[in-house]
């Protein structure tokens, strides 16, 4: 089966989302894999939105640039994402706005609009939404014409409803319906998903399942057969998961024993919090257990709240993005001081300041290795797509409390609002491991020092509580008892001791939780990556290999302490090094230059607030294998 | 095992300077545990940064000495991940009411039941000298090189509306006063605030013991100081919400008691009213074994390492097949 690339698009709060939603669990429930990417402005309603969805018969793990079906809710759909629609693809448009003059459209900003005049020149198009559409007819797509509010009075008379303003939020299942239609995927399959996403709002189902009937059978008869494209489902003996990152985090921290989570509300991190309140309660295999889910006043109160339950000994967490990460700094350095195991989600979003506060960036590497005011140890841990999002959210709980230390997290928008279909994550490829803690029994007659001085830098700990366990905290320079203390001595054995925890990560946990290898391991071709890229990089290194390209791929998981040794063994052995970020500057290039002497020879970097696709990385890396390229690759698609 | 003050002391030395009023304050806490009956492994002891922030120090109990201005976020982490805990919170006017200060007020809507003891002494101490967010507009003390410019925030007016079920005042060189204050303040079941009115004998050379004492305002007559501290419960005053009714009522005396300062100041206890869930309680009203296994008790991991979470319902939520 060919890939159908289904593009959904819409003012905010019209259901694009909810479209993306059934659209996606359709597919899943016909034994199809899934990948899609949501894009929103900062705003509540009526500035564009759009999902972006890929549907294969085998797994997908990012977008490519094109569209085979754009289902637009509105004229300002079309105008920007026609570019993308590929010529045997299609679009589906309300009748009513074929007459809508492009400049007339309130929301376009003034830069997009130089954009298009430009692109109308270039063309020769005329200002209305049908010059737009003729010119697409001519190179091969075909125009589905919808009249949206003919089918939607008419679903409102099946339904006995007076007001259109009740089932005018339904333009999206209409346009569900419509492009099912066209690709003659089963309807069944389709009412299935409507069902299971309106599982508690019964009315809301009748009412979208009529609308989906209208759309089916309009476009059967209006349209027959015209489309080339088709969806067909086919058999799966395997349980499957559709899930965004913000949801394997949520689920992953409650594999990994979090029962305390912080936070201050962020996009895109807030979802992750509001998905775990929602399910508070746990059910466990004795029987109830329960995440306790706060609300600060700010991300400092989220991540000093988050230490301290974690010296109570609850496994504790606060989520957050860029802006919020930044207020929480000093309270970093506290646990690090105090050799807290704290966990931080960090989403990151394109930034600087504000930024692109719903958009993706991967700019923030560099500052959450050396955020905080002195020198502690802590664990960065980066995922590369939804599922490693899901074990690492478990894994980073064991980092913190083995070695006490602070653990970020780092994940980023791409992944937060990406769904993507897997295989049911195996949990029992997970275990706990709590690090050295003393009970009361274990500190009888003895006299317990927290930051007793050991051969590993570890101290034995105790939970706040505990009988015979009295000790103390404080952010100054401490004695091993926890009281303040500034003594040179004493200070030098304290900072070695924390800061020897750094080795022992460094020889204790296995490469294979720090470093991901992929392709060809003797090839001299060799691409660094870290995160949300690594997608569209296997994709692209798929592809490439197929052609007789011979290429290595290094995902760096573990991003502090760097795996040095690792690193640069796999960088001796390659003539060309092709760093591939989100970014500016190649942070991580940047990084493993400064820590193994080793530069990359090549950059692509990408900085639009766009995620990379599969088609942009693969072009690029084939022009560095055919010496065709730049040394420095700056990618622009996305809209 | 019935405990003494001196079972709740440490062998650190206390480096406040002499005549400092933290040393009543710690005595009268040190005193209030003991009299409350309580083990020091069952109390936390929460700090904010500044002369007051060493306090965890010289106490037998957990001690989190923390950032500055962030008392209150750990201790409400503290509390709400082991509600057993007895947390007591004790920081700076500065701390509490400058830096702090966002986390003051919303600490005050969630009601959670820890003990919030500021220590107030009009100045910031560790730093030199300079104004704290409780030195009225027009004073210049000693080391400030022109008289504060801002206005001083009232803290009993401040905690009444941001939601303290609990608000009093006691003065650090009235040690058994301030004990009592204490321990009604951890015995009351909610988030309580007391203003511990501090002398600063190195930097507020204008608030100071004598000026309390009204050494500056003999009685012509007696020739006996005339004191501006006075005890709102020996007024008759009912600080006490005993029907949910007369709340505004009480809360608007209290509002009006926090209005005296300067010839008459009220110490004791302004507000109380246990009628309010506690954060505590809000939870169980969701999670009915919250108390009794809350987050620091739950079993996370089996005897063979796996994590207790049965996953399967969230599975089955975002399953397509």
């Amino acid at each position: 089966m060919k890939d159908i690339n289904w593009m959904a698009g819409g003012p905010q709060g019209a259901g694009v989302d909810s479209a993306a939603n059934i659209f996606g669990r359709a597919c899943g429930y016909g034994g199809l894999y899934v990948f899609g990417k949501r894009e929103y402005h900062s705003n509540i309603k009526g500035l564009h939105s759009y999902f972006h969805l890929r549907v294969s018969d085998h797994a997908v793990s990012a977008n490519v640039n094109d569209v085979d079906l754009l289902a637009a809710f509105d004229a300002e759909t079309v105008v920007r994402h026609i570019s993308e629609v590929v010529s045997d693809g299609g679009i589906v448009v309300d009748k009513e706005q074929v007459d809508t003059k492009v400049f007339n459209i309130p929301t376009l900003p003034t830069e997009f609009k130089n954009e298009l005049s430009k692109y109308m020149d270039q063309k020769g198009l005329g200002d209305t939404l049908s010059d737009f559409l003729d010119s697409a007819r001519r190179s091969g797509i075909h125009v589905f014409q919808v009249p949206y509010m003919d089918l939607l009075k008419q679903t409102a008379a099946k339904l006995g409803i007076d007001k259109i303003s009740t089932v005018i939020r339904m333009i999206n299942v209409l346009t569900i319906g419509v492009s099912f239609s066209l690709l003659d995927y089963d309807q069944n399959l389709v009412e299935k998903a409507i069902r299971a996403i309106f599982s508690d709002k019964p009315k809301i189902v009748d009412m979208n399942i009529v609308a989906l009937r209208q759309a089916y059978n309009y476009t059967k008869q209006t349209f027959k057969d015209e489309f080339p494209h088709r969806l067909a489902k086919i058999g799966t003996g395997e349980q499957r998961i559709f899930l965004s990152g913000n949801q394997a985090v949520a689920v992953g921290k409650i594999l990994g024993g979090c029962r305390v989570q912080t936070y201050y509300p962020i996009t895109p991190a807030a979802n992750e919090s509001e998905y775990l309140e929602a399910h508070e309660i746990l059910k466990t295999k004795t029987g109830e257990g329960a995440i306790i889910v706060v609300q600060t006043e700010d991300e400092i109160a989220a991540i000093n709240a988050a230490s301290g339950a974690a010296l109570t000994g609850a496994r504790a967490a606060t989520s957050t993005s860029g802006p919020g990460f930044s207020l929480m700094v000093e309270g970093l350095s506290w646990a690090g001081n105090d050799e807290v195991p704290v966990v931080i989600t960090y989403y990151q979003r394109g930034a600087p300041a504000t930024g692109l506060p719903t958009r993706f960036g991967q700019a923030d590497l560099s500052f959450v290795i050396h955020a905080g005011h002195g020198e502690f140890p802590r664990i960065v841990l980066a995922s590369g797509d939804i599922k490693e999002c899901f074990y690492d959210a478990a894994v980073a709980f064991n980092y913190a409390e083995r070695y006490q230390l602070p653990v970020i997290h780092l994940i980023d928008k791409a992944m937060a609002n990406s769904s993507q279909t897997y295989p049911v994550f195996d949990v029992d490829q997970f275990k706990i491991a709590r690090g050295n803690i003393l009970g009361e029994n274990e500190l009888q007659g003895q006299a317990y020092k927290r930051f007793n001085f050991t051969e590993t830098g570890i101290s034995p700990r105790v939970f706040l509580g505990t009988r015979n366990g009295v000790h103390w905290y404080t952010g100054d320079e401490h004695n091993e008892v926890g009281h303040i203390s500034e003594e040179p001595a004493n200070r030098n054995i304290m900072v070695e001791k924390r800061m020897k925890k750094l080795e022992m990560v460094d020889k204790e946990i296995p490469v294979e939780e720090k470093i991901n290898f992929f392709g060809d391991k003797n090839s001299e071709n060799l691409i660094v990556s870290w995160g949300s890229p690594k997608g569209a990089i296997l994709e692209a290194v798929n592809v490439l290999t197929a052609e007789g390209f011979s290429l290595r791929f290094m995902q760096v998981r573990m991003l502090h302490p760097l795996p040095k040794a690792h690193i640069a063994n796999a960088l001796r052995i390659a003539e060309r090094i092709i760093d591939v970020e989100n970014n500016y500057l190649g942070q991580l290039g940047g990084i493993i230059k400064e820590e193994t002497g080793i530069s990359a020879n090549f950059h692509v970097l990408k900085y639009n607030g766009r995620p990379v696709t599969t088609t942009e990385v693969y072009d690029a890396l084939r022009n560095i294998l055919r010496g065709q390229a730049l040394r420095r690759q700056v990618l622009t698609y996305g809209s | 095992m019935v405990l003494k003050m001196s079972d709740f002391k440490t062998d650190v030395f206390a480096d406040w300077c002499p005549g400092c009023g933290n040393f009543g304050i710690l005595t009268a806490l040190q005193m209030a545990l003991a009299e409350l009956g309580l083990e020091p492994h069952q109390i936390v002891i929460v700090s904010g940064i500044g002369c007051s922030g060493k306090v965890p120090h010289n106490v037998k109990a957990y001690g989190v000495h923390t950032l500055h201005g962030r008392t209150l976020p750990f201790a409400t982490g503290i509390k709400i991940a082991n509600p057993e805990l007895v947390v007591i919170a004790v920081g700076g006017d500065g701390d509490g009411l400058g830096i702090g200060a966002g986390h003051f007020v919303n600490t005050g809507r969630r009601n959670l039941d820890i003990t919030y003891i500021v220590h107030n002494n009009g100045v910031y101490g560790l730093t030199k000298g300079q104004a704290s967010p409780t030195l009225k507009l027009g004073l210049k003390t000693k080391a400030l090189p022109k008289p504060n410019i801002s206005e001083a925030i009232n803290p009993i007016a401040l905690a009444l509306v941001a939601g303290y079920t609990f608000v009093a005042r006691s003065y650090a060189y009235d040690v058994k006063h301030l004990k009592e204050t204490i321990k009604q303040g951890v015995q009351h079941s909610g988030l309580a605030f007391i203003d511990a009115l501090q002398p600063c004998p190195t930097y507020n050379d204008i608030n100071t013991k004598d000026w309390y004492a009204g050494e500056d305002r003999k009685d012509p007559a007696t020739g006996k100081p005339r004191p501006r501290l006075y005890k709102l419960e020996e007024t008759g005053y009912d600080p006490v919400v005993h029907d949910s009714a007369e709340d505004f009522e009480k809360k608007m005396a209290a509002m009006h008691k926090a209005q005296e300062w300067g010839e008459r100041i009220p110490i004791g206890v302004f507000y109380k009213n246990e009628l309010e869930p506690t954060f505590l309680q809000r939870i169980i009203g969701r999670i009915p074994f919250y108390r009794s296994d809350p987050p620091a008790k739950q079993k996370i991991s089996d005897e063979n390492g796996f994590s207790t979470a049965d996953l399967k319902e969230f599975f089955d939520e975002l399953r397509t097949s």
